[in-house]
């Protein structure tokens, strides 16, 4: 096991750098650079431009540049921002923690809420409530997160009034908590809705199908508690797949959330890159993909191991 | 051409017409499959007919009546240059929807066949291609779809292949598998026995096996690729303004106060991608039931 996730972390390395070769490449062959999104096209100045490009290293070759940006990679500030000046780690270091906190408290209700419903749509299966549950969930998986964004708020926000309509605290008042997660409960509620809904359904059909399995009918023919057979026996193994399942979702939030943290005014990482795509500030893009890309494959490896850790019948293949 | 062998074909044609009518049958018993089927049939033919449809022209701009509420004569209402609604909304669904099928034509085109070179030829091929394939996927999608769209153009033509390029991968992996298990089929061997060269085995006999699969697949891509247009679009990234799409029309919402006093901007456009996703769900939903035997359809 040990060694098998050291293979994986040092795997990871060379992805990483591939994904940020990629990346770079694309960024910087597009056409247009930070330069001319910083002059004002009505008071253009000829040469004013490529003054600028040249203070920034813009006008050396591109392999030369990724080289640079490796080298400021490595020495642990991620490069600096064309647009702020400032280190590209200092930035998304601020970012992180309101996305992380966003989806982390998405990821956590979506999965307790999600498993719920789904665990008592299975036991009352064929009910109405089982079938409005799936209907629903199907509505969650196909509306889009923004369209509900504005659902929540036009009625909570603009006619109800009860949540603020944006950022994480009010202004000018000293940080509370209650506060704060007055804040949290509009955004989250809105990035949750997709995740609730797939674990719903795989809840619902994990459930039955170990209900249906023979263990389940010898520990009821022994007569043992409903309480028992279900608690003990078919919901603890329904549960298992589900770890790697939420694992495996952390991604999909971050990247759902930010067009919801764009709606919200909430300062995460993806407003940061909206920013930065019109900026065409690279050295955030760039720190970002590198960043986002590493919680995928963090991810990825986790998942893997609570699932072997989870279930003792899956053995790590030695090859992986 | 002898008896035996006449009877052969008629035969053989008779089981192809019954397999054929027997998945229409069985996708015609999943109820919300067929929904979602009409649904999305009557909204193709809107998109077909939107000139027809829309009444009005979704360009005229008519600024003495601009962000006028739902009427007898504009029934979606006008937005902020005057055009009307409703005219919007249905040219919009050309776009949205053309936008879904190339995109996720292109994507499955990609996966298939990547899925099927890989699993077929193996070995070091295979192993390059996954590991590809496995780069593709650790991209966060929506975030590049961003970055892509903003720097590359926001022409609808960019856009659909943005979407088709990073939407393969799953597919990819899906075909690979079948493949892995098809070609160890008995009726594969004998086609090498008789001596059909690798490519000829592989898209004769081994690429109809995989297309139940890359239907389904497809089929729930096209909605996902929607969602990514409309998202790109709202949020003023995905195709240029001027183009009428689900996702440009809501993106005016963005502002508090449309949100609150407009809302026949934006409430129906957001209804038309909800519609059309959940369709696409449902049919998806029914096709796999239906093409899939083990099923059983009451």
């Amino acid at each position: 096991m040990t060694k098998y996730i050291i293979r994986r972390s040092l795997i990871a390395i060379p992805m990483l750098l591939a994904i940020s070769l990629m990346t770079f490449a694309f960024i910087n062959l597009a056409p247009g650079d930070p330069v001319d999104a910083m002059i004002d096209p009505e008071f253009f100045v000829g040469g004013a431009g490529d003054a600028l490009r040249e203070r920034m290293g813009l006008n050396k070759p591109i392999h030369v540049r990724y080289l640079i940006w490796l080298r400021e990679l490595f020495s642990g500030n991620f490069g600096y921002s064309y647009q702020f000046g400032v280190p590209v780690l200092d930035m998304i270091g601020d970012r992180i923690i309101p996305t992380l906190e966003l989806t982390i408290v998405s990821l956590i209700a979506s999965t307790v809420i999600g498993t719920a419903l789904g665990v008592v749509q299975a036991l009352r299966q064929y009910s109405i409530f089982d079938y409005s549950l799936s209907v629903g969930a199907l509505f969650g998986i196909s509306i889009p997160a923004f369209f509900f964004a504005l659902i929540a708020l036009y009625i909570f926000v603009a006619i109800l009034g009860w949540f603020p309509s944006h950022g994480m605290y009010s202004y000018a008042k000293d940080f509370e908590i209650v506060d704060h997660l007055h804040h949290l409960i509009l955004p989250a509620s809105v990035v949750m809705i997709e995740s609730l809904a797939g674990n719903m359904r795989y809840m619902r059909t994990a459930m039955l199908e170990v209900m249906r399995s023979d263990y389940v009918r010898t520990a009821q023919a022994k007569g043992l508690s409903y309480m028992v057979v279900f608690g003990r026996h078919a919901f603890r193994n329904a549960l298992l797949p589900l770890v790697t399942i939420t694992t495996l979702r952390l991604p999909g939030l971050i990247g759902g959330s930010i067009i919801i943290e764009h709606m919200f005014a909430w300062p995460g990482m993806g407003q940061l890159g909206i920013r930065a795509v019109s900026d065409r500030d690279y050295t955030i893009l760039m720190g970002l993909a590198v960043i986002t890309a590493a919680l995928v494959l963090f991810s990825n490896l986790l998942a893997d191991m609570l699932y072997a850790v989870t279930d003792p019948r899956v053995r790590v293949e030695e090859q992986g | 051409m002898s008896t035996a062998e006449g009877l052969v074909e008629v035969l053989e044609e008779e089981a192809t017409r019954r397999t054929r009518m027997s998945v229409w049958w069985r996708f015609r018993r999943h109820r919300l499959a067929l929904f979602g089927f009409i649904v999305l049939g009557t909204f193709g033919l809107v998109a077909i007919f939107a000139p027809i449809v829309a009444v009005h022209d979704p360009f005229f701009v008519d600024l003495k009546n601009y962000k006028q509420g739902p009427s007898l004569s504009h029934i979606l209402g006008t937005d902020e240059a005057g055009r009307d609604v409703w005219a919007r909304l249905v040219f919009a669904s050309r776009v949205s929807l053309l936008v879904g099928i190339v995109a996720a034509a292109i994507s499955s085109g990609i996966g298939v066949l990547i899925g099927i070179v890989s699993g077929y030829a193996g070995k070091i091929l295979d192993s390059i291609l996954m590991r590809f394939t496995e780069l593709i996927m650790t991209l966060p999608t929506f975030f590049v779809l961003i970055i892509a769209s903003s720097l590359v153009g926001r022409s609808v033509w960019m856009i659909m292949l943005i979407i088709g390029l990073l939407g393969w991968p799953g597919k990819a992996r899906l075909v690979r598998g079948q493949v892995l298990s098809l070609k160890e089929m008995d009726y594969v061997t004998a086609a090498k026995a008789l001596g059909a060269s690798a490519k000829r085995i592989s898209w004769v006999h081994i690429f109809p096996g995989t297309v139940p699969y890359v239907v389904v697949s497809a089929t729930l891509t096209v909605g996902g690729a929607i969602l990514s247009e409309a998202g790109l679009s709202f949020l003023g990234l995905g195709v240029s303004f001027e183009t009428p799409t689900w996702g440009n029309l809501m993106n005016s919402a963005q502002s508090l106060h449309v949100l609150q006093y407009e809302p026949w901007l934006w409430l129906p456009p957001g209804f038309a991608i909800g519609m059309t996703v959940l369709s696409v769900n449902f049919v998806g939903d029914g096709l796999r039931d239906a093409l899939d035997p083990r099923t059983k359809i009451d």
